[in-house]
C-alpha cells in the first residue's frame, strides 16, 4: 500500500502552480469554488486509493492549524 | 518624491559628420547608451567592427535601477573588460531567504559549487555599471559614443538605415549598414517603425525606496510573504554598495502613485520595517509593470536589443541581464556579416535565439508576479495555501515563488549540431559553458572562459590522433592544464573529446571522436552556412 508522497513530483513546479492559476482566471468566486470541488474529487479518483487520500485531507489540516499551534 | 542625483557628466561634442555635405557611412549604428547598448558597441568594437553609440542624454544617474547582476551576465562583461570595477564595488550574493510573517520558510543558495570566477550575483548601482562600461568604451579606437545625439527618423533601405540626429546644433544625417535599436522599453525607434508591443499588463503597483542606512542585515536577499511591518504584502530587502539598502514594498492595484512617494508615507512604512529611523531616502519610485515584447527582434537592418525588444516584471533580475546577453548573441553575429564570414541570414539566429530567451524570461516573471501579486480571493487562497503546506510538506516550498533568480538561455538553435554521444557533466549543448580553473603553458592560473575569451574555439582531449585543426585550437593538458579535474567532470571529457565553442562562448558541438569534417561542418553551421550542407 502507498503512502502519501509529499516530497516534489513535478519537473516544472511553477508551470503547474500557472496552469491551476489560468484555469481559474476571470471566474466568479463561486465558479472558482465549483471548479476547485471538481478538481478534487477528479484528482481523490486519479489517487484511487482511500489511504492515501486519509493522509491528504490529514495534512491540509495540520497546515490549517494557526502557526504557533503547528510547532 | 524623487530624488534624481546627476552622478556622471558627459559633454556633447560636435563631430565631422555633422560638417559633411551628404552623410557619413557607418557600418553600425547604436542608438541608446544604456548598459545593453554599451555592452553592443564594446563587444563590436573589440571585434574590430566601428561603432557610433548615439544617446539623447548626457548624464548617468536617474536612481539605481537594476542592482542585480547574475554570473553569466558578469562573465560577458569580463570578456568585455568591464567585470573588474564592477565586482570591486559591487555587494557578492548567493543566499536568498523566504519568510512567511516572522518565519523563515526556506532558505536558497544559488551557486553551491567552486571552480567559478564570478559569484552568483552582485549587486550594484544601474549607474556604477554604465559608468564601468563607458569607462571602457572610452579606451577603445573602434568606438564613439555621441551624447546629445537623439534620433528623430529612420530611413529604412536594404542595405542599411538613414538616420535623422537631432543635436543641440541642429540635425544631421547619417548612413548605417546596421542600427542596433537599444533606445529602452519607450524604444523610439520602435515607434518610427510602427511596431506593436504586445503582452501582459500587470496592475498590481510597487513602491521601491534605496534608502542609506548602516545596517545589521547580512548580504542576502530577503523576500516577505505578508511581513508584519507590511500588512497583506510582500516586500523586499537587499543590499547594494555605500550602505544602500534596496527595499520593494507591494502597494496593490488601487494605491495613489503622486502620494505614496511622498516622505509623509514613504518614511512610516521604512520605519516599520526597519524598526528605526536612523536612515535617508535615497531613490523612492512607484512602479506598475508589464511583460511584453516585440514580435520580431529583426526588422531588415535594424535589430532591437534588451528593453527595447522585451519587457518583463523585475521579479528575477532579468532586466538587464537579459538585455546583455543579447548584445553578447548580436554581436559577434554582426561582427562575422559584417566581415564576409558569415552570411546575413545567421542575424536570423539572433531573432530564434533570443526570442526563445525572452519568452522564457516573460514565462518565468509571469509566473512569480502571479504568486507575489495574487489577483483574485481564489488567487490569493492558492498562494496561501502554497505557503501554509511548505511548512509541512517540501513539494509546496518548491512551488513558492519569490521570483526565478535570472539564469542564461540555453539555445535549442539551427547553429548547434546535435550531440551523436551521450554525455553527461553540467555542459549543456547551446548553453554557455561552464567555468572551470585552469593553469595555461606556463604555469599561471586561467579561467577556462578567460582562455576561450571571444573567439570560436575547439578544445580538444588529445588520445595519440592527429588533433583538430580550422579556428583556434586549445589542447587540454597542453594549452590549458586541468589541474583539479573540474574540466573533466564539467565537461564528461575522455580521450579524444573534442568541443566547438561559438564566440559568444556557448557551446556548438562536441564529439568523443571528431573527423576533420564533422568539425569542419559544425563550424560552418554556427555560421550560418546551413542551406550548402545539401
Amino acid at each position: 500500500m502507498s503512502v502519501l508522497v509529499t516530497e516534489s513530483r513535478l519537473a516544472d513546479p511553477d508551470q503547474t502552480y500557472r496552469a491551476l492559476i489560468e484555469a481559474h482566471r476571470g471566474l466568479p468566486d463561486e465558479d472558482s469554488a465549483a471548479l476547485n470541488s471538481r478538481l478534487v474529487l477528479i484528482l481523490a479518483n486519479h489517487i484511487g486509493e482511500h489511504a492515501v487520500l486519509q493522509e491528504a485531507i490529514a495534512l491540509a489540516n495540520q497546515s490549517m492549524e494557526p502557526k504557533d499551534a503547528s510547532e | 518624491m524623487n530624488t534624481r542625483k546627476v552622478l556622471y557628466q558627459f559633454g556633447y561634442r560636435r563631430c565631422p559628420d555633422q560638417d559633411r555635405p551628404s552623410p557619413a557611412q557607418h557600418p553600425v549604428v547604436v542608438v541608446g547608451a544604456g548598459p545593453v547598448g554599451l555592452c553592443t558597441a564594446i563587444d563590436l568594437a573589440q571585434r574590430g567592427i566601428p561603432v557610433v553609440l548615439l544617446d539623447d542624454a548626457d548624464r548617468i544617474g536617474e536612481g539605481s535601477r537594476g542592482i542585480c547582476y547574475a554570473k553569466r551576465t558578469l562573465e560577458i562583461l569580463d570578456r568585455l573588460g568591464a567585470a573588474h570595477p564592477c565586482l570591486e564595488k559591487g555587494v557578492t550574493w548567493k543566499i536568498g531567504k523566504v519568510f512567511q510573517n516572522n518565519d523563515l520558510l526556506y532558505a536558497f543558495d544559488l551557486l553551491p559549487e567552486d571552480g567559478h570566477k564570478m559569484p552568483a550575483f552582485i549587486n550594484l548601482q544601474q549607474y556604477y555599471l554604465e559608468h564601468a562600461l563607458v569607462e571602457r568604451a572610452a579606451a577603445l579606437p573602434y568606438l564613439e559614443i555621441r551624447w546629445r545625439n537623439k534620433v528623430v527618423d529612420l530611413k529604412r533601405r536594404n542595405d542599411g538605415a538613414t538616420l535623422t540626429v537631432e543635436t543641440p546644433e541642429g540635425p544631421y544625417d547619417l548612413d548605417a549598414e546596421w542600427v542596433v535599436a537599444a533606445d529602452g522599453a519607450r524604444s523610439a525607434l520602435r515607434t518610427m517603425l510602427g511596431l506593436e508591443f504586445k503582452g501582459e499588463v500587470f496592475e498590481d503597483r510597487f513602491l521601491i525606496a534605496d534608502v542609506r542606512m548602516k545596517g545589521s542585515f547580512p548580504s542576502e536577499r530577503w523576500f516577505w510573504f505578508d511581513p508584519p511591518f507590511h500588512d497583506g504584502h510582500s516586500a523586499l530587502l537587499h543590499k547594494q554598495p555605500d550602505d544602500v539598502w534596496r527595499i520593494d514594498l507591494q502597494l496593490g492595484p488601487d494605491a495613489d502613485v503622486k502620494a505614496e512617494q511622498t516622505p509623509e508615507r514613504v518614511m512610516p512604512r521604512l520605519r516599520q520595517m526597519l524598526g528605526h529611523d536612523d536612515f535617508s531616502l535615497e531613490w523612492v519610485s512607484v512602479y506598475t509593470f508589464q511583460c511584453r515584447r516585440l514580435e520580431r527582434f529583426v526588422h531588415g537592418r535594424v535589430v532591437f536589443v534588451g528593453d527595447a525588444a522585451h519587457q518583463v516584471s523585475p521579479f528575477g533580475a532579468r532586466g538587464a541581464n537579459s538585455g546583455i546577453q543579447d548584445a553578447d548573441n548580436l554581436a559577434w553575429k554582426l561582427a562575422f556579416i559584417i566581415n564576409g564570414e558569415a552570411p546575413e541570414r545567421l542575424i536570423e539566429s539572433y531573432d530564434i535565439e533570443r526570442s526563445a530567451a525572452a519568452d522564457e524570461n516573460i514565462g518565468h516573471s509571469t509566473r512569480s508576479t502571479d504568486f507575489i501579486a495574487p489577483r483574485s480571493a481564489q488567487e490569493l487562497r492558492f498562494r496561501d495555501a502554497t505557503l501554509s503546506l511548505a511548512r509541512h510538506a517540501p513539494f509546496a516550498k518548491r512551488m513558492v515563488n519569490s521570483g526565478r533568480l535570472s539564469m542564461p538561455s540555453t539555445y535549442d538553435t539551427p547553429l548547434s549540431t546535435p550531440d551523436a554521444d551521450p554525455w553527461s557533466g553540467s555542459a549543456r549543448l547551446g548553453a554557455p559553458l561552464p567555468d572551470a580553473p585552469m593553469r595555461d603553458r606556463s604555469g599561471q592560473p586561467i579561467w577556462l572562459l578567460e582562455a576561450i575569451g571571444g573567439e570560436e574555439t575547439i578544445l580538444h582531449i588529445p588520445n595519440g590522433a592527429q588533433p583538430p585543426t580550422g579556428s583556434r585550437v586549445l589542447i587540454i593538458g597542453d594549452d590549458l592544464i586541468d589541474e583539479h579535474g573540474f574540466f573533466a567532470q564539467r565537461f564528461d571529457a575522455s580521450p579524444g573529446s573534442t568541443y566547438l565553442v561559438r564566440p559568444d562562448q556557448h557551446l556548438a558541438a562536441r564529439w568523443r571522436h571528431a573527423p576533420p569534417s564533422l568539425i569542419e561542418n559544425a563550424s560552418r553551421r554556427l555560421k550560418g552556412f546551413e542551406g550548402d550542407r545539401a
